[in-house]
């Protein structure tokens, strides 16, 4: 082994084999989590969709899913980006990771300020819970609980994807600096966590706009 | 000193008793400790720190039990009286025995059971003491600044609508706490996937090791529901409405099953580290191999699945149906088998030992008769009508006291023991320490077992008054937890007279089978001078290999 590979190795490991499946198995581990952490408020969706089914459907539709539809595809593209780079982190090409991580950083910023639009929009509308919440027709208090459940799983998965962000962007920072050239494992998790942020709003885009759709 | 590679088989001679180049020496001062990755060094904060928790929540509960001396209510309110509970529940669960033997006995000997350097992640691993001291911080101002009244369960809709007291500040300390344990189930399920010395096959893991990996799948599938669970109560007590919330049609009783999809396996999280320390020390002092060391092992993945499936029976009388209730029921029976399984096969491994009654041994033989005591007095509690008569009686308190303190806290004190040679270099005095170990016993048995009759006899918990004739008992319990008070404070006293003036221990003053051993006491910073190579199974305590020892020590 030479002195530059021994170097990235971390001192707890063997080798960087070792090193690497490790960093995977770590971040998978911590997806799992993260799918039980939203999983409680899935459970509660689940559980209210059951028993007001009827009012989520109505509420559902006052969702505009050409917002939530816009929205889905810039994620899905911005995952097929994240794959990109980690692709050209593989092969060893800079220029073009550092691109196309900005790129992938910038499709999550189109996202939230779409998302940021949209609820304004819910806002004027008033369909936030609490804060002059008006509902025509009967079951108020059930919709108002749907919509209660929409910002609570909204605004989770915004927060992740900011997180998303941020990580992206050092990511980019490193990047420019040559700093993947022997271990890409970051690009690679980091990767990772993105589809999965990508993979909630995939659930979340039919349970919350189409519900209500036939 | 030249590389030697070991094996569970080989004896290690090292020329110095107390290795003087050890990871203690490595790095002086308060920076060294505080940026340290070494997972021995995190280890020893993370000791210090559920010590303080401890201290603070042992106090909460002797102002509790000298508050129940006389039957009126008449030392604190009843509106302290249910923040004394709180207190005690949130900072004994939370902050004490989730990560008491995974932080402390976990950090320091599974990388070195399994022959690593260190764990997978160390920078993550003194990050999650970080933020277990954040979440520690945040706990300690809600205490400061007038406390939490709602009991450790944080019940809706008192939590989030009628409860008036810190309740946002300490489920927040609990969420920052809980990713705390996440981080350190994350580290410890890729450190013994991916770090094994060559040769260590699964089945050839300690089963303290099997242990902490059972209890590390529960700490990262549990512990994000609760975080979930308590960020929806917060925000639902912050924002006026949320889905806990009956104005909304949302229910409360939906709390209690997301909280109890938490804590029933948090139960598990706080018993699976013991029953892993017993293995260890009931087979290491009856000189021979555990009986039926597969089914040990797969009996703690058994406890861990189960445990998952098992939460209605906290919610017996919560209006969930009855069906659900009666499969609840079944379902909590089922955990019995593994858990039987274990005692059973500790019995077998002592029958025609050649048992050593030292300290650890002690605790550990203490652990069996508790644990047993609360794990059948749990199939009372797991059974329906039973369950209506002591529900959320002193019967309920008495089991899971037996389970939490009989179990986990002797099972902790016992490996505190076993590994304090390894942890300092030094032998604790082995006279007090028998002594510290039969008081405990004593004490606990006697606060402990009269509450079993309280609550039979229909004593409610949470109250700071009762009725004139559960004096009796009360005084009894009372009593015992002074007593139980002596046996911890002995210890805390020895252990830090032994670091200046212990006996040196010497690399294996136990002449145990496992990895651990094969190094020097305390051990160097990267644990061992070459990779260790493991060619046979864990505890080869036979008699052949028993010679070879003392031809060795000779």
């Amino acid at each position: 082994m030479n002195a530059i590979a021994t170097a990235v190795v971390a001192e707890q490991f063997d080798d960087i084999e070792q090193q690497h499946s490790a960093a995977k198995l770590g971040m998978w581990i911590f997806l799992a989590t993260e799918v039980m952490f939203f999983g409680g408020l899935f459970l509660a969706y689940t559980v209210y969709r059951f028993t007001y089914g009827h009012v989520f459907a109505l509420a559902s539709r006052h969702l505009d899913d050409v917002f939530g539809g816009v929205n889905t595809a810039v994620l899905l593209f911005s995952s097929l980006l994240m794959a990109l780079a980690v692709r050209a982190a593989e092969l060893g090409r800079r220029k073009q990771l550092v691109r196309l991580l900005l790129a992938t950083a910038l499709f999550g910023v189109l996202f939230m300020t779409i998302k940021a639009f949209e609820y304004r929009k819910d806002f004027v509308e008033h369909l936030v819970p609490r804060f002059d919440f008006r509902w025509d027709g009967p079951d108020a208090a059930n919709a108002e609980l749907f919509f209660w459940i929409y910002f609570a799983l909204t605004g989770l998965h915004a927060i992740h994807v900011t997180v998303g962000i941020a990580l992206i962007l050092v990511l980019a920072l490193l990047a420019s600096a040559g700093k993947f050239s022997q271990n890409f494992m970051p690009v690679e998790i980091t990767g990772l966590y993105w589809h999965f942020v990508d993979i909630v709003w995939v659930f979340l885009f039919p349970l919350l706009y189409l519900a209500g759709h036939r | 000193m030249n590389a030697t590679p070991n094996a569970t088989t080989t004896i290690v001679r090292h020329s110095g008793a107390y290795a003087l180049d050890n990871y203690l020496t490595s790095g002086q001062g308060v920076k060294s400790w505080l940026l340290t990755t070494d997972h021995k060094r995190i280890g020893i904060l993370y000791l210090w720190t559920i010590l303080v928790f401890f201290l603070i929540a042992a106090v909460a509960a002797a102002l509790m039990r000298i508050e129940l001396l006389t039957p009126a209510g008449d030392l604190v309110t009843s509106e302290t009286y249910n923040k004394l509970f709180t207190i005690h529940g949130v900072l004994m669960v939370w902050f004490f025995l989730i990560p008491s033997i995974p932080t402390v006995l976990g950090n320091f000997v599974i990388p070195m059971m399994i022959g690593a350097r260190d764990v997978a992640f160390p920078r993550l691993n003194l990050f999650s003491w970080y933020l277990f001291v954040a979440a520690g911080a945040l706990a300690l101002w809600s205490l400061i600044h007038g406390g939490v009244d709602t009991g450790w369960t944080f019940y809706t809709p008192y939590s989030t609508t009628y409860a008036n007291s810190h309740v946002i500040s300490m489920a927040a300390g609990i969420f920052v706490a809980g990713f705390s344990s996440i981080i350190t189930g994350i580290n410890f399920i890729v450190t013994i996937h991916k770090m094994r010395a060559p040769g260590l096959r699964w089945f050839r893991l300690p089963l303290f090791i099997w242990a902490l990996y059972a209890t590390s799948l529960i700490l990262v599938l549990a512990t994000p529901v609760l975080a979930i669970t308590l960020a929806l109560m917060s925000v639902e007590r912050l924002w006026g409405v949320g889905i806990f919330d009956p104005k909304l049609g949302g229910d409360p009783i939906l709390f209690q099953h997301l909280f109890w999809f938490y804590s029933h396996p948090a139960v598990y999280i706080m018993i699976l580290p013991g029953m892993g320390v017993i293995s260890e020390l009931i087979t290491c002092f009856s000189r021979k191999r555990v009986f039926g060391y597969a089914w040990v092992g797969c009996s703690s993945m058994a406890i861990a699945v189960l445990g998952f499936v098992v939460w209605g029976h906290h919610m017996f009388v919560s209006s969930q149906s009855i069906y659900a209730g009666m499969i609840f029921s079944l379902l909590s029976f089922l955990v019995a088998v593994p858990s039987g399984i274990k005692v059973f096969n500790w019995t077998a491994t002592l029958y025609k030992g050649s048992i050593t009654f030292q300290t650890p041994m002690l605790y550990a033989l203490g652990f069996i008769g508790l644990f047993t005591i609360g794990g059948l007095t749990g199939l009372c509690v797991a059974t329906l009508a039973v369950d209506v008569h002591v529900h959320d009686t002193y019967f309920v308190i008495a089991h899971f006291h037996y389970i939490m303190v009989g179990g986990m806290v002797m099972a902790f004190m016992g490996g505190l023991h076993y590994w304090w040679p390894k942890i300092t270099g030094r032998l604790y005095p082995e006279f007090w320490g028998k002594l510290a170990a039969m008081i405990t016993f004593i004490g606990f048995n006697l606060t402990f077992f009269p509450q079993f009759l309280l609550g039979y006899l229909g004593m409610p918990r949470r109250y700071h008054a009762y009725p004139p004739e559960f004096q009796m008992l009360n005084v009894l319990s009372s009593a015992g937890a002074s007593i139980l008070g002596v046996g911890y404070m002995l210890p805390l006293i020895y252990f830090l007279w032994s670091l200046k003036r212990g006996r040196v221990a010497g690399p294996n003053p136990w002449r145990a089978t496992g990895l651990e051993w094969q190094t020097g006491s305390p051990p160097p910073v990267h644990n061992f001078e070459g990779t260790p190579i493991v060619t046979a199974s864990p505890y080869m305590y036979d008699a052949e290999a028993d010679r070879e020892l003392h031809m060795a020590n000779a």
